[in-house]
């Protein structure tokens, strides 16, 4: 059984410029296990879809069952289950990166002492433990995003939904959260859905793409697939790929070659 | 469960007080001015009621500081919807009405405790009043605060900037202060005034406070204080845990 799956989820804000339809109708399954790669230019509708995954956002329209549970009639039911890193983080700038660990263990209702000691856990996995008693504004922006994103490993979710995880970590730590995200899958087969505007990312990490453009899916293959289809061949970047299914770069067959 | 996350929420906003000592006393600077320099004006005038002056203006500045600090409570959550802590607390499975009354109590703890201060203040100025009418002047603090603390994070959870969450306030705290006698018993009001007092809540809270503080405990006006004061309190958590449930945009 799918461990998510939309049926024309929908989002319309209403602005003073009129009506933005940021997410329209979008129609997605994703099976447990699967390691997805969300993708889009900026404004696309990315953080849309996820904060309306995540129960945060209302939908206008449609419907979706996340990690067994229905979005609208039981979110409570979706977040116990859920994690969600967002792409701007989330942590208090005067509180210590313990606290902020150990709070989150305890809203998701693990008793203290446990708290504590998965607190301990996620700091040695994030590389957190010489700053622990620091308060999160003393961090550097790659520091907090490995404290958002232990946030939101706390509960061991079986669901992940990752925006931008390595938008500021420096190489190695970037390598560390791909690291960290395989494992995740193989040892607790954890399905993580993830948003990056690194195309390598997507490329070393993902099982499957999904292209999102103003609002609706444009593409939804495996890389190799979507390469072959688009670019014309199983070994062409998955950025020129990209390039060519979102229409902002010219066709591969006329593009110029450029100095890299 | 509503337990266990109201606490562990409480607790976050108390520790986060507790940093800015700073906050805990600024409160009271206005409350006690006002005791200072304008309640020795007052000793001698003919308030209208019975008691003495301080009787009358100690209750006054009770709520005043209630209203005034509770009222821009939300300023806070107004920060923390732009640093991604709320929408952090709201994925998790934590009660809404907890993440709610988690911070509202902390608001109501610490605006009693400023009121314990001013009270202690008043009291080396001269005031005189039954302990028991003290002790409800204290109650009614703690409820207003937690309501008016409420509808603020309300207020909050709905604006993007604390330029639009300002204005609001000023233009509900003014009029209120005004138009319920906080400062002077509206006895000494005009027909027209005293009729229109009738329609601000917050009249009958300060008219019940004044009467506990005279030991007046089974009147009509303590009744009404009190039935105000609960109303107020429910209709207030209800909206604020309808805003930290919905809360999109
Ligand atoms: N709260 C909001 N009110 C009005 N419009 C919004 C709101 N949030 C997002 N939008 C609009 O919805 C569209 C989709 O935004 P979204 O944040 O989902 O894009 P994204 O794909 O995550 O982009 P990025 O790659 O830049 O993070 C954009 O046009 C954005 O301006
Ligand atoms: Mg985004």
């Amino acid at each position: 059984m799918a461990i998510l799956s939309t049926a024309g989820l929908s989002r319309t804000f209403q602005t003073k410029q009129g009506p933005v339809e940021a997410v329209r109708s979008i129609d997605l399954t994703v099976q447990p296990g699967e390691i997805l790669g969300f993708l889009g230019p900026n404004g696309a509708g990315k953080t849309t879809t996820l904060r309306m995954l995540t129960t945060l956002l209302a939908p206008t329209s449609g419907a979706a069952t996340v990690a067994g549970h229905d979005l609208l009639t039981d979110p409570e039911g979706v977040r116990t289950r859920t994690g969600y890193v967002a792409q701007s983080g989330g942590t208090d700038p005067n509180v210590s990166v313990r606290e902020e660990l150990v709070t989150q263990g305890r809203l998701y209702r693990l008793k203290r002492p446990a708290a504590v000691a998965r607190a301990a856990e996620l700091a040695r996995d994030l590389g957190l433990d010489d700053l622990l008693d620091r308060p999160t504004r003393a961090l550097s922006g790659g520091q907090r995003r490995r404290l958002d994103i232990a946030l939101g490993l706390t509960h061991r979710p079986e669901l992940l939904f990752l925006d931008e995880p390595t938008t500021g970590l420096d190489p190695a730590s970037r390598a560390d959260l791909w690291d960290l995200v395989r494992q995740l899958r193989t040892e607790h087969g954890t399905t993580v859905f993830l948003t990056t505007h690194y195309l390598d990312e997507a490329d070393a990490l993902a099982d499957r793409i999904v292209v999102v453009d103003d609002g609706r899916i444009v593409a939804d293959d495996t890389p190799t697939a979507l390469k072959l289809r688009h670019a014309g061949s199983a070994d062409a970047s998955l950025q020129d790929t990209f390039l060519a299914i979102t229409g902002r770069g010219p066709a591969p067959e006329h593009r110029i070659p450029v100095a890299t | 469960m509503l337990l266990h996350d109201t606490s562990i929420i409480f607790g976050r906003y108390v520790r986060q007080t507790l940093r800015s000592k700073f906050q805990i006393l600024f409160g009271i600077l206005m409350p006690l001015l006002y005791l200072v320099f304008f309640g020795p004006l007052l000793t001698d005038l003919p308030l209208g009621s019975e008691g003495t002056s301080w009787q009358i203006l100690v209750p006054g500045l009770l709520l005043q500081l209630g209203l005034f600090g509770a009222s821009f409570a939300g300023f806070a959550v107004i920060i923390e919807k732009n640093t991604g802590v709320v929408e952090r607390m709201r994925v998790t499975p934590v009660s809404r009405l907890a993440l709610l009354l988690g911070r509202v109590l902390r608001d109501a703890l610490l605006f009693v405790f400023q009121a314990v201060l001013l009270v202690l203040a008043a009291l080396v100025m001269g005031l005189r009043a039954p302990l028991g009418g003290v002790l409800i002047g204290f109650a009614f603090v703690a409820v207003l605060s937690l309501s008016l603390a409420s509808l603020s994070y309300a207020l909050a959870m709905s604006v993007r900037t604390p330029q639009e969450f300002g204005p609001v306030i000023n233009s509900v705290t003014m009029p209120a202060m005004l138009l319920s006698g906080l400062m002077l018993p509206m006895a000494l009001a005009p027909n027209w005034l005293d009729l229109l007092s009738h329609f601000i809540p917050f009249r009958y809270l300060v008219d019940a406070v004044r009467a506990g503080y005279v030991g007046d405990y089974a009147s009509s006006r303590m009744l009404y204080g009190v039935l105000m004061a609960l109303a107020l309190a429910a209709l207030s958590v209800t909206v604020g845990t309808r805003r930290f449930r919905k809360a999109g945009a």
